[in-house]
């Protein structure tokens, strides 16, 4: 046990008991993994990637390089850093050898994300950022202050004097300050993990209590201040990724958080002053103490101090190796290589300000030779960095630079500067430089050696900075090194780009709420519960569902898609069609408007008639089409495809807005307003007829494309003669209220004909037997309405319409352009595959050697009821000339001839549409 | 993800957003009078600049009102924004 008596912040009192490796060890609230293993001596966690060398804990938080460890129970998480793993009772994980191993089962704790607003977002609590808060705070303005860790302070041990008082004292008082103000959110356990443009940051909150495990937080501040301390600096020499070496600290970390003592022996090698506290703390703590300063100078307050204590410093010495097998047993000290006993290996080389937040928006870092580190250079907007990701390192410097005029008050510690020393003298093969990827300075002497020259091109040769920890140790000191063997400044050769996020985030965190039902939002129908009821089978259209058949028990799709054909070309069928959009043309010239985006005229249309209309881009290719009703002389009803609602609606009021900003319009979405329900097929009449008695709807009375006002039960009901199927037909529509009610009078009046409700795959059989194409299945933004055989629905009398001048390029009267057509195989038997080729059929009937010139595709194809046979719609260059031409049709390795012929193959006389 | 600030919404988050390509490019006025280059200039040509770039904005999950935006496409910084002219201002499609 290395606990030591009278130190740590755990909650002694209380024990928890977590399971590593199949071994239980003993801790207690407020450890983490790394401090009870720690506290244990246990064995190294894991073996590395590459050459299956020992990995242990190398430092106390998210810096740490090792370390990783599977979480098992509560819930599978991979590859989790030990140090950062707060212990709960139960909990239990095992070391991961290079991969981790994900959930097979559905997580079921909850995440969320919460939108926040505020003046000022200050991100870590240590000195610098509680002081920060606190002014911010108290100039009266909404605060929010985030940190990563588990409490407040920052790297505060309890040892340092502020404003007279012990360092703790002072951070309990700023919290409390802080926690009675209103205007100030204060959150712990919350890693800032991305900065975005105009004062966007996104934090993930790892929760104790409440609904959700872990939220994400999008903060918007109007200002944020960057106080997330600095990250330690290893020092690379041989063998220094052996167990028991340690980020120096770190070990003060495990002291004066755990109350862990980390080693017994503890050899500090530093070419930096802070190390000397770790040194001092570690002694006073009861371990015995040698500090080797690779700098000729040693700073004088800590040599007191190390004199005072008994503590032997060697200046001018570096460490150039270790030994030892599952763990160090000796540092190597100096030229000679001295065997220094020790079970712990202190190793600082100054500090590298946490400079993450300040890049993510492009902030530019600069060299500060005093430091030996980048820094933040040129300021940005609406962003301050203060303290030690700043590169100010001491705690009067923070305070002073933070406080404004009331700071805090420290005193000064003179020292002297930092020695920058990448690496000591050695075998570069045995120099380790990323510890998790198993880079060392060899590799990255191959990588300059091979050419490379940034430090980018390193990284990506190397990995060095690639793994979980993303190079928060390793980056630097790579880009020192790679300086080094260039013979350049690493001024010019800089860092690699530090991009979000800053630790791993959970990809359920991200998605917080939105996944599974609330992934995407679902749009049902308000006759949705009588398609359920029926059976039916849904497919997505858009976020639509939409009933596509009906299947019968026994009945796949093909046969009860050929039973809703049969149904309505022989007698009724019904189909919900509510899911088409409508949008409502209101104005005085909503008839002008209509007119420029149809290709044909909408301005002659009667009130009480519909028309069909195609709409163009200015390319003259096909955009959407569908029926447009003239309600008034200055009101339009205009349907859209169910995909294309809200882009026609939007293309509708670009033009308005724009272009025609004269025009008075208004466009109003109807969609979800009104409902409607085809009725189709040689009964329907009868079916019509019979829920609606005080409509005449004889022919004569109710003509094709004419619409008429009803209503049932005192609801207004509108009733359309609209065909998609080539048969006698009624469009039903009324209020989304009642829509349920009609379906089911509907289907009431239709029992005696057999009325049979069909769904979509059945509607686009039926209108593929009349030619009928559908926008974005047949075409492909590449067609004309001439191509489609629209040329009926292009005006030749308007001077303009969107589109029109398109149509008069050569290129669009080629007459090989690929036209639709339909393809019936020769063998009446072969369902061809939409998508498949066209090419020409050779005289052997086999597929030629390439290339093979492609003459088209096939756009739907379907099994007929009314044809008996299966069929297709095809893009063929020059289609319509060669109908009746035989093409092969690849399927399945085999050529399949098909006759090319008119789209419209049931009923072209069109003898059925007036029943 | 950037702010814009719509003229009449105030700042909105980029997401509520669409973009309508470069700024004042009218439709012609006689489109018939044009050659096949000059329509097709017309359709498919816009200027690409470095630096500040008219463009048409559409507030789309907001007011739904289209605008005009200065903004330097070196940095995506949006260093105007202003309702449409009267008309002409351009439609793309």
């Amino acid at each position: 046990m290395s606990r030591v008596e009278g130190y740590g912040r755990v909650d002694r009192g209380r024990t928890v008991t977590v399971t590593v490796d199949g071994t239980a060890y003993t801790g207690h609230p407020g450890d983490t993994l790394a401090s009870v293993l720690l506290a244990h001596d246990a064995r190294p966690l894991d073996t590395s990637i590459k050459y299956g060398r020992p990995r242990g804990i190398g430092a106390a938080w998210v810096e740490d390089p090792t370390g990783l460890v599977q979480i098992e129970e509560p819930f599978p998480e991979p590859m989790v850093l030990a140090s950062t793993v707060e212990i709960t009772d139960g909990l239990v994980a095992r070391g991961v050898d290079g991969q981790g191993r994900l959930s097979q089962v559905a997580d079921v704790a909850r995440y969320d994300h919460r939108h926040v607003h505020c003046d000022v977002l200050v991100v870590g609590a240590g000195p610098a950022g509680l002081t920060a808060a606190r002014r911010a705070a108290r100039e009266g303005l909404d605060v929010v202050l985030v940190d990563d860790r588990p409490e407040p302070g920052g790297t505060l041990t309890g040892t340092e004097t502020i404003d007279g008082r012990p360092s703790r004292e002072f951070v309990a008082d700023v919290v409390a300050e802080l926690a009675a103000l209103p205007t100030v959110t204060h959150l712990q356990r919350t890693t800032a993990f991305g900065h975005h443009d105009d004062g966007l940051v996104l934090a993930l909150e790892r929760r104790t209590r409440g609904a959700s495990r872990q939220r994400v937080h999008r903060i918007r501040a109007a200002r944020v201040v960057i106080a997330a301390g600095a990250i330690e600096r290893p020092i690379v020499f041989e063998d220094d990724d052996r167990p028991g070496v340690m980020l120096a600290a770190s070990a003060r970390d495990f002291l004066h958080r755990h109350g862990v003592l980390a080693g017994r022996e503890v050899v500090v090698c530093t070419s930096d002053d802070a190390a000397y506290a770790a040194a001092v703390d570690l002694l006073d703590a009861a371990a015995a103490v040698r500090v080797l300063d690779a700098r000729s100078r040693v700073p004088e307050v800590w040599a007191r101090r190390c004199a005072e204590r008994g503590i032997e410093v060697s200046a001018g010495t570096q460490v150039r190796g270790t030994r030892g097998d599952d763990r160090v047993t000796a540092a190597l000290v100096g030229e000679e290589r001295h065997e220094v006993p020790c079970d712990l290996l202190l190793v600082s080389g100054g500090w590298n300000p946490t400079v993450h937040l300040f890049t993510h928006v492009g902030g530019r870092l600069t060299w500060d030779p005093a430091l030996g580190a980048f820094r933040p250079g040129t300021p940005l907007p609406g962003v301050e960095v203060v303290g030690a990701a700043d590169g100010v390192f001491d705690l009067a410097g923070c305070l002073r630079q933070a406080g404004g005029p009331d700071a805090p008050h420290a005193d000064e510690e003179p020292g002297e500067p930092t020695m920058v020393l990448w690496r000591t003298a050695g075998d570069p093969a045995r120099q380790f430089v990323d510890l998790q990827r198993d880079a060392t300075v060899a590799d990255i002497a191959r990588a300059v050696g091979a050419g490379m020259r940034s430090v980018e091109h390193v990284k990506r040769y190397t990995t060095i900075g690639t793994a979980h920890d993303q190079g928060k140790t390793s980056g630097i000191v790579a880009s020192g090194i790679t300086a080094e063997l260039l013979g350049r400044p690493i001024e010019d050769l800089g860092t690699t780009t530090f991009r979000p996020p800053y630790t791993p985030v959970a990809f359920a965190a991200l998605a917080g709420r939105a996944r599974g039902d609330l992934y995407d939002p679902v749009r049902t129908t308000p006759i949705h519960d009588r398609h359920v009821a029926a059976g039916a089978e849904f497919e997505d259209v858009g976020q639509w569902k939409r009933a596509r058949h009906y299947p019968r028990v026994g009945e796949d799709m093909t046969a009860a898609v050929l039973r809703e054909c049969a149904a309505v070309r022989t007698s009724v069928g019904v189909m919900d069609g509510s899911t088409l959009g409508k949008i409502d043309v209101r104005g005085p010239d909503a008839a002008v408007l209509l007119d420029r985006l149809y290709t044909n005229v909408m301005s002659s249309l009667k009130v009480g008639r519909v028309r069909y209309g195609v709409m163009c881009g200015n390319d003259g290719m096909v955009l959407d089409d569908g029926t447009v009703l003239r309600l008034a002389d200055d009101r339009f009803l205009v349907t859209t495809t169910t995909g294309n609602a809200a882009a026609v609606l939007d293309r509708m009021e670009e033009w308005l807005q724009t272009e025609w900003p004269d025009l008075r319009v208004r466009l109003t979405s109807v969609t979800e307003q009104l409902a409607i329900v085809a009725v189709a097929g040689p009964r329907s009449r009868d079916v019509v007829g019979a829920v609606f008695a005080d409509v005449d709807v004889t022919n004569e009375a109710f003509g094709f494309m004419s619409w008429q006002d009803t209503a049932l039960d005192g609801v207004p009901v509108r009733l359309a003669r609209i065909s998609f199927s080539g048969e006698l037909a009624f469009e039903v529509s009324v209020g989304s209220w009642y829509a349920a009610a009609v379906w089911d009078r509907l289907l009431e009046a239709g029992r005696p004909y057999g009325i049979t409700p069909y769904g979509t795959e059945t509607m686009h059989v039926l209108r593929a037997e009349k030619g009928y194409p559908i926008i974005g299945q047949d075409t492909d933004g590449t067609v004309t309405p001439h191509d489609l055989g629209l040329g009926w629905a292009v005006s030749r009398k308007k001077p303009d319409f969107l589109g029109k001048r398109s149509f008069a390029r050569p290129q669009n009267q080629d007459p090989r352009r690929k036209q639709l057509v339909s393809l019936l195989p020769v063998d009446a038997a072969t369902k061809l595959p939409e998508g498949s080729q066209i090419v020409d059929l050779a005289e052997d009937g086999r597929l030629p050697a390439p290339p093979v010139p492609m003459l088209g595709h096939v756009t739907s194809s379907y099994h007929s009821a009314a044809l008996a046979r299966p069929f297709a719609l095809a893009l063929v260059k020059g289609g319509r000339e060669r109908i009746g031409e035989v093409v092969g049709v690849p399927v399945a390795g085999e050529l399949v001839a098909a006759q090319i012929g008119d789209t419209v193959l049931v009923d072209p006389e069109g003898a059925r549409r007036d029943g | 993800m950037q702010l814009i600030a719509c003229p009449w919404c105030g700042p909105r988050e980029e997401l509520e957003f669409s973009y309508g390509g470069q700024a004042h490019v009218a439709y012609p006025s006689d489109p018939a009078a044009l050659t096949d280059e000059q329509w097709a200039r017309f359709v498919f040509f816009r200027d690409n600049p470095k630096g500040p770039f008219a463009e048409r904005w559409a507030h789309s999950a907001g007011c739904r009102r289209w605008f005009t935006a200065v903004r330097d496409t070196r940095t995506h910084r949006f260093l105007s924004v202003g309702p449409l002219a009267a008309s002409g201002s351009g439609a793309t499609s």
